[in-house]
């Protein structure tokens, strides 16, 4: 019998599970390196070659170089690895987390000072809430790419 | 005999440690969220306890992949504040509390629920943040703290009733400690909040005060809530609302007496919810 993952049709929500998680292992032990002050210098003076030494598939290296954290979820990140990353570039959890809408950093902050995104329409996919796909990029840093 | 006088639930946003930490807690963003912490800092001082067990998740920080325990209780005699990616943060050393965590641990175990035993780590933000909020920035915490680590980031995750049913069973571990020890228990991190993906932000106030309700009033109604609820509607990082269940099912059968209740939106990309229940004699 299928396991039930009941959690498939959240819009922008990928749920971290087993499955994810052995895609990430290599990604996501390489963002607990950087938990060591020593390896965050290693990690900053030249990326590619810190990368190098870990197992992790090219798309992977190239997601963290780009520092596109949505495509590095798609690739078996989890945020809360991934943060380490945005912590060796000196970034706040709200600039990370910000930085998957593509809205400005002003446009996600005013938004949660607003009181954050709504629930409605965006509980299930097909829905037409801010988080739908088809309704992506939302802000402005996504309109100029 | 130990008992447990009161449950203390707080969120543990890292942002919030970040801000008491660089001094912000004036500025007009932290100031309503760090005042209503205020009765709680005072009501601290005049209730501080001998022990807090503390519940909360770790954030990849003692854990990693390698290892992902769903209930880890610290055994420990000291735990130090983590380096989780800005360098540890300035607060004190957590002094633990070996001898109880092991009897509780033991008690736990036998009544058939497998904890993880932890002997040496390094606590996160989900911890020490909690503890800032209630005792501020002192050279020292005043009482010692049993850490207990839930996984909430790799699923399966463990459902609100499983952990309403271990607080139970905490509960019990806790009376049949022949210390007359005065403990408080602590459910912490949680209310609606989502950090990844376009989904971000996500902010359901109307389920996190209906959570807040419940959880005084009808823990065992609440206990049955499924996981996807928590996540549709409180966003994916809003499941650590399940770890509160812990700290409300190890208090007394009797409804609790609230002193505080506490809401505000935003902390960086979460809502900030707290409670403090009191066990009525």
């Amino acid at each position: 019998m299928p396991l039930a993952k009941p959690y498939l049709d959240i819009p922008g929500t990928t749920i971290f599970d087993a499955e994810q998680s052995r895609k990430g292992f290599h990604l996501n032990q390489f963002c607990m390196s950087l938990m060591k002050a020593a390896n965050r210098e290693r990690f900053k003076a030249n990326e590619r070659a810190y990368l190098d030494e870990w197992p992790m598939s090219e798309e992977q290296k190239q997601a963290v170089l780009a520092r596109d954290l949505n495509r590095c979820i798609a690739l078996g990140g989890n945020i809360y690895f991934l943060a380490k990353i945005g912590a060796t570039d000196g970034k706040s959890f709200q600039q990370m987390a910000g930085s998957m809408t593509g809205m400005t950093e002003d446009e996600y902050r005013n938004m949660m000072i607003a009181g954050g995104r709504s629930a409605e329409g965006n509980r299930k996919l097909g829905e037409d809430g801010d988080a739908q796909p088809h309704r992506q990029p939302q802000g402005a840093v996504g309109k100029t790419k | 005999m130990a008992h447990i006088t009161a449950s203390v639930y707080t969120s543990h946003v890292p942002a919030i440690g970040a801000a008491l930490d660089q001094g912000k807690t004036g500025e007009p963003y932290w100031q309503p969220v760090f005042k209503g912490y205020d009765f709680s800092k005072q009501w601290m001082k005049d209730h501080t306890p001998d022990v807090i067990f503390l519940v909360y998740n770790d954030h990849a920080t003692a854990f990693s992949l390698e290892m992902i325990p769903t209930f880890a209780i610290g055994c420990a005699d000291r735990y130090q504040p983590a380096d989780e990616g800005y360098g540890a943060r300035p607060v004190p050393m957590v002094e633990g509390d070996a001898e109880f965590a092991s009897h509780i641990a033991h008690s736990v175990i036998q009544d058939d629920f497998d904890l993880t035993i932890v002997n040496k780590m390094d606590v996160d933000h989900g911890l020490t943040v909690p503890l800032s909020l209630m005792f501020g920035q002192p050279d020292k915490w005043p009482c010692k703290v049993i850490p207990f680590a839930v996984n909430v980031v790799q699923y399966p995750v463990p459902s609100g009733q499983r952990c309403y049913n271990l607080g139970k069973a905490i509960g019990r571990a806790i009376a049949s400690y022949d210390k007359p020890l005065n403990v408080q228990i602590w459910g912490t991190g949680g209310m609606s909040h989502q950090l990844q993906g376009p989904r971000a932000g996500l902010i359901n106030k109307e389920f996190d005060n209906n959570f807040l309700d419940r959880l005084i009033a009808d823990p065992e109604g609440l206990a049955k809530v499924p996981h996807i609820d928590y996540v549709r509607e409180a966003g994916s990082e809003g499941i650590e609302l399940v770890m509160w269940l812990i700290a409300r099912g190890a208090m007394s059968a009797k409804p609790p007496k609230v002193a505080h209740r506490f809401y505000h939106v935003p902390a960086s990309n979460t809502a900030v919810g707290h409670l403090i229940l009191e066990n009525q004699a």
